[in-house]
């Protein structure tokens, strides 16, 4: 590998793309992910899974598997049944004040399943395959009862009931925004108002590596150990110590190695994790579970499901004045950690968009299903909300006969730094940091060619050739999050994070954070970070995570966070150190503290050529004989960041389709992204980031989606049937930023890993829309993914339909 | 069944099951765990390794049929150096969570060595066989076409050395 | 994922092959691409597998007799690159670009393709199109069957239980015949959602053949009289894209991905744009 790591020229690397320095055992095959652990004395576990939606459970009979060869333990729902199941993180309340409807969410269900995938029982076995043999001669009597999968269909009187005590299915109801009196008021009096029924249809996360868990338990330490796919091993530490299995959280460690992706479906506590932890005591035996894929589909969190109306109203320039919104959120057979918060706190608070919006008002009602657990998935609520947005207002455009990027411009939220300006105040509850929403759509269109593309676009409905344009810009609120602030909306936790920086006696430093990476480069962007404050060499710094016993605490990777929360944890300890290592310097030189200045790894006394450089202090402090007085040895920081309030990148994303008028196939043929996400570390890892997340979004938009049947069964399963996004169905992306600092945390960074995705989705429905408008298909929406048929059925019936 | 297989050049006398997946054994018994199992049905091709010098998705052989073979896994493919492909997907970012990566560098290894200056499309066509849910491909292409650069320049340095 | 245990034996040759298929119930092994899968899934459980993969006189590409001879355990990569394929059959080599992905490929051999018969694989369509012949043999003699005759139903054949496919024989076409297969992939799998596989002789006869939009691959006859003698031209081809499908003794798929009325419109337009270009 070439070395363009470390200083070079200014000594800097704030910045710089350096090469990632984690890359090199992936590359050669020795990442370390959880399935590649074997413990000595390893067992297997195989878990006995509802084939049915809604049965209630007869009789377990493990007779037969009991005495199958290499079977050591078989347990079932009523073994465990004193257990509590695993929680939730986050309580929404009713409009009335009622609190949520919280079933409980056994680690195996005993009387009744809820959903195909449900855990019925599991089985420990000398091998894999004795696991699964053995799982497999399991007899479970199943009583079938009528399925429901259908959020808005759930809530009707007389649908099938999921749990007991939730009647009509249903969670939660809850309002966010203006009194809905005064938006109807403002709708009443629109000029015009553009209404869209659609249905943002459940996403199965798919990260490539499956779930895996390893658990052990040590008893002469009377220690647990679990190894975990997760993105937040802490938490994982937490729920299942305080929440679940009551035992002691310092006799437990969670390890989350090299974990293959995430996307928001590794954060939540699952109940395999909890169950092979409290087993592994019982068996004496370490534990492991590696999910097949078809196993991850069925019980994986999923993301999204929302069947919504919005409706939008325009005075007679354009200008909006109210948006209403109504959506029925899936939130599956359970509540997962983070369910009940995505479909509300992270949906129904980003309804005001870039836009001037007066009047907003959002009804989500949380609806029980006979069908997997619905979480956070790479966005999480923010896509949905952006969705609704963007594509209301391409189709506002359109109804209006409007151009849709002037009818944007029109309703911007005017600039602001968040410093000199304050922050803006939106209609549902947030105040967004600092914006410049016009600069994103003016370079997107500016990368367009925008005139050029409405010129090619005419001559190509001219020569029976449907070509469209979408645009999208976004706002996000990421840098998960203020404590204070999301406990007052239902969070059961802090979201701060946790930075330690350790300086070695040579000078070398250990940084451990509670952030955790699962591909986004922690190992590169934290150590670019802490050399270059600390002006030493990148190899100089080695970022430690994942390990709660070595980390002192954290709350993990989602929400865009790590390097606005975590990194700012760190930029805390780097100042600690700093301000000590002054202390010290003035010390040996024979200064005042105030006179020194630290700069490129060298501490000055000012207007001197007295320095001591990083390396003379730091063994100093280790060494410390000639030392100031009151001052402890050593140089090691730990600090816990909470932020003051979350970030709000944004950006403008275009898409240029073309439609087979004769299939309705859509050629994605252009794709832009200008993404605002602040202050920017590493350039390369940032697009790496914005990358991956137009894939995913893409994905959304024209070929991903899970598609139950009414029997409740999850009919695309597997790889061979869900359709991702590969190679050649994508073009190459161009990518450009903006950067208007977040005025708020040390790093001026606001995140970058879900832009891509909540950006993306509605520019390529939009475009597609307007190649079908071009060729004079007049149609509101096309659903989701907008496969081939979907799309050649719109342009079938489109003629009389609008 | 004893089988009977070269792994990176070394040999290895095994007895195994005849139900035994390949990427299975290389995985569990021969303990190199770069090799990895995604999805189970022919299509992530997270497994891939080469199987007398063709890219194979191990998660499709019993390692039965692989007796008497020669595989090369991503942990054999470097030599003194990286890869020009290893050196590629570190320089374009071709990785992020790293997963689906060995699989992915060895397919396009046995496509380089097949196609000098792949076009865009035909390193998109050739990456068919694997998914990245991480990346979007946009840097694995560059990485691919690094690769196919790094390798011409020596091809043409070796052949410039006066014999 | 882990299939039933099974017993395996790997011949060496066909006699070898019959011989162990004769002795005790048991399923064929050529590349396994489509057997694995379907294992591990539990769909099929076979309790002895015979290995035919290492069995030298099912490889290779020949002309014999005024025949190309594909043996059956040829590989998709192999046929793609065979040069008699190329010269002669550019649709077989087109086909074999667009099967699956590389590793599959590599692996994947045509007679098992053809022997496991799947409603969207591409083989199927292309040697209905190129009138070719499946030997097969047993130990009770071997016997050839016409690809308008080996595909029966959804997952079945004319093959005995006891029978191997050795080959496929493909008439060497007269110079000037032309051949064009089209197929519209399903994204996930890369199956065919319809393949469209046309071989137009000097004489003007056309061979039309679809795959992936009913239970079984079928040669469309009425859109093949539509043409019979007709000069390729848009009213010819208007005429056969109107026959095309008409009184097929076949039942149309569908399911959530594609439906049935959808892939058949789809097969028409794949219908045009093969004769389009096989002009």
């Amino acid at each position: 590998m070439s070395a363009p790591n470390g200083s070079n020229g200014d000594g800097r690397l704030i910045g710089k793309s350096i090469k990632r320095v984690e890359d090199k055992r992936f590359i050669t095959g020795k990442g370390k992910y959880t399935d590649d652990i074997i413990l000595h004395g390893q067992t297997y576990a195989h878990f006995v899974r509802s084939p049915y939606a809604h049965a209630r459970i007869l009789n377990v009979d493990t007779s037969e598997a009991r005495n199958m060869p290499g079977v050591i333990a078989i347990y079932t729902g009523a073994d465990v049944a004193a257990l509590n199941g695993v929680p939730c993180g986050w309580q929404v309340n009713f409009k009335n004040g009622d609190t949520m409807k919280e079933p409980k969410h056994p680690l195996l269900v005993a009387d009744k399943a809820r959903h195909v995938g449900d855990a019925v029982a599991v089985v420990i076995a000398e091998s894999r395959n004795q696991a699964k043999e053995a799982a497999l001669a399991v007899m479970v009597d199943y009583e079938e009862l009528p399925p429901i999968v259908n959020a808005a269909e759930a809530v009707k009187p007389n649908a099938p009931q999921v749990h007991d005590d939730a009647p009509n299915n249903t969670c939660f109801d809850w309002e966010l925004g203006n009194p809905k009196e005064e938006v109807d008021q403002a709708m009443a009096a629109a000029a015009h108002v553009t209404t869209l029924e659609f249905i943002n249809q459940r996403m199965v996360p798919n990260a490539i590596e499956p779930r895996c868990y390893n658990a052990s338990y040590d008893e002469t330490s009377e220690k647990y150990t679990l190894y975990t796919s997760t993105q937040n091993p802490h938490v994982i530490r937490l729920l299942m110590c305080a929440f679940v299995l009551g035992i002691p959280e310092h006799k437990v460690r969670v390890v989350g190695p090299d974990v293959g992706g995430g996307f928001g479906s590794k954060i939540f506590h699952y109940t395999e994790e909890a169950l092979l932890t409290y087993l592994s005591k019982q068996v004496k035996r370490p534990i492991k579970w590696t999910s097949e894929r078809t196993e991850s589909f069925l019980t994986d969190a999923h993301g999204r499901d929302h069947i919504s109306k919005a409706e939008m109203g325009f005075d007679q320039d354009g200008k909006v004045l109210a948006l209403r919104v109504k959506t029925y959120a899936n939130l599956g057979a359970y509540l997962s950690t983070f369910g009940p918060c995505v479909p509300t706190y992270l949906h129904g608070t980003l309804l005001q968009g870039l836009y001037t919006t007066p009047k907003i008002n959002v009804d989500v009602t949380g609806v029980f299903t006979n069908t997997t657990p619905v979480d956070a998935y790479r966005g999480a609520g923010r896509p949905e909300a952006t969705y609704l947005l963007e594509r209301i207002f391409d189709l506002a455009a359109l109804e209006m006969g409007v151009d849709p990027a002037e009818l944007r411009f029109k309703n911007f939220i005017p600039p602001f730094d968040g410093v000199n300006e304050p922050g803006y105040q939106t209609q549902v509850a947030l105040q967004y940091d600092s914006g410049n929403y016009h600069g994103v759509l003016e370079k997107g269109l500016e990368m367009l060619g925008y005139e050029d593309f409405r010129r090619q676009q005419k001559e190509a409905a001219h020569n029976g050739k449907l070509l469209g344009v979408g645009f999208s810009t976004y706002i996000e609120a990421c840098g998960i999050a203020p404590s204070a602030v999301v406990g007052s909306l239902g969070a059961r936790a802090g979201l701060f994070e946790v930075g330690q920086v350790r300086v070695q006696p040579t000078g070398k430093v250990s940084v451990f954070t509670g952030s955790h990476s699962h591909g986004q480069g922690h190992e590169t962007t934290f150590a670019q970070v802490v050399a270059d404050k600390l002006g030493i060499p990148m190899d100089d710094v080695d970022i430690i995570h994942g390990d709660s016993d070595t980390v002192a605490f954290g709350m993990g990777t989602y929400g865009s966070r790590s390097l606005a929360v975590g990194g700012s944890a760190i930029m805390r300890s780097i100042d600690k150190i700093v301000e000590k290592g002054k202390k010290i310097a003035a010390h040996k030189l024979e200064a005042s503290a105030d006179d020194i200045e630290f700069d490129h790894g060298k501490f000055t006394v000012k207007g001197t050529d007295k320095a001591l450089s990083f390396g003379d202090i730091a063994l100093t402090a280790y060494v410390p004989h000639v030392y100031p007085a009151d001052l402890e040895p050593g140089l090691d920081f730990s600090s816990f960041y909470d932020p003051t309030n979350f970030t709000y990148p944004f950006g403008c994303h275009i898409a240029v389709v073309e439609v087979d008028k004769d299939t309705g196939a859509v050629t994605l043929k252009r794709f832009i992204a200008v993404d605002d996400v602040g202050n920017i570390i590493n350039p390369m890892i940032v697009e790496g980031q914005i990358h991956g997340g137009i894939a995913q979004g893409v994905g959304q938009a024209m070929f991903e989606g899970a598609e139950y049947d009414e029997d409740g069964q999850l009919i695309n399963a597997s790889y061979m049937d869900y359709c991702m996004p590969r190679a050649d169905d994508l073009p190459m992306f161009e990518t450009a930023h903006q950067v208007t600092p977040c005025p708020h945390n040390p790093l001026g960074v606001k995140g970058a890993g879900e832009a891509g995705t909540i950006g993306s989705t509605p520019a390529v429905v939009n475009a597609v829309i307007d190649a079908l408008w071009s060729g004079g298909h007049k149609v509101k929406d096309v659903r989701m993914p907008m496969t081939s048929e979907r799309v050649w059925r719109a342009m079938q019936t489109s003629s009389s339909s609008y | 069944m004893q089988i009977h297989v070269k792994v990176n050049g070394v040999d290895y006398t095994h007895d195994v099951e005849p139900r035994m997946l390949l990427v299975h054994y290389l995985r569990d018994v021969v303990r190199l765990t770069g090799t990895h199992v995604g999805c189970d049905t022919s299509i992530c091709g997270a497994c891939t390794i080469h199987l007398n010098n063709q890219p194979t998705k191990s998660c499709t052989v019993f390692a039965v049929q692989a007796d008497g073979c020669e595989i090369t896994t991503v942990e054999g493919l470097a030599g003194e150096e990286l890869h020009p492909l290893q050196e590629g997907f570190n320089e374009k970012h071709g990785l992020q969570c790293g997963f689906c990566t060995p699989g992915i560098i060895m397919t396009m290894a046995d496509f380089l060595d097949h196609n000098e200056n792949p076009s865009e499309e035909e390193i998109r066509h050739a990456l068919k066989g694997h998914l990245c849910r991480c990346t979007g491909y946009h840097n694995i292409i560059k990485s691919v076409q690094y690769a196919a650069d790094k390798k011409k320049q020596s091809t043409t340095q070796t052949q410039e050395v006066p014999v | 994922m882990v299939t039933v245990d099974f017993d395996y034996k790997k011949a060496s040759t066909v006699e070898e092959a019959l011989e162990a298929l004769a002795s005790r119930e048991g399923k064929l092994l050529a590349g396994g691409y489509s057997l694995i899968p379907s294992m591990k899934l539990r769909l099929s459980q076979p309790e002895f597998l015979i290995d035919i993969s290492s069995i030298s006189s099912l490889k290779g590409i020949q002309e014999e007799n005024g025949y190309i001879v594909i043996r059956a355990g040829t590989t998709h990569a192999e046929i793609h690159d065979n040069a008699l394929i190329q010269e002669n059959l550019s649709f077989f080599h087109k086909a074999a670009s667009v099967i699956g992905d590389v590793q599959v490929r590599n692996r994947g051999t045509i007679g098992g393709s053809l022997a496991h018969a799947d409603p969207a694989a591409d083989w199927p369509a292309l040697v209905l199109a190129a009138d070719a012949v499946i030997d097969v043999v047993s130990r009770n003699g071997s016997r050839s069957i016409n690809a308008t005759d080996f595909f029966t139903g959804l997952f079945s054949t004319a093959l005995e239980e006891n029978e191997l496919i050795t080959a496929i024989r493909i008439p060497v076409p007269a110079e000037g015949t032309r051949t064009v297969y089209m197929k519209y992939e399903h994204p996930a799998s890369r199956f065919a959602i319809v393949g469209c596989a046309i071989m137009r002789f000097p004489d003007g006869k056309t061979n039309i053949a679809f795959t992936g939009a009913a239970e079984y691959a079928f040669r469309d006859t009425a859109a093949e009289q539509a043409l019979a003698g007709k000069a390729l031209d848009g009213a010819a081809i208007e005429a056969a894209v109107n026959a095309a499908l008409q009184g097929q003794d076949v039942s149309f798929m569908g399911d959530y991905y594609a439906s049935a009325e959808y892939r058949q419109h789809l097969a028409k337009v794949y219908l045009k744009r093969a004769l389009e270009a096989v002009v």
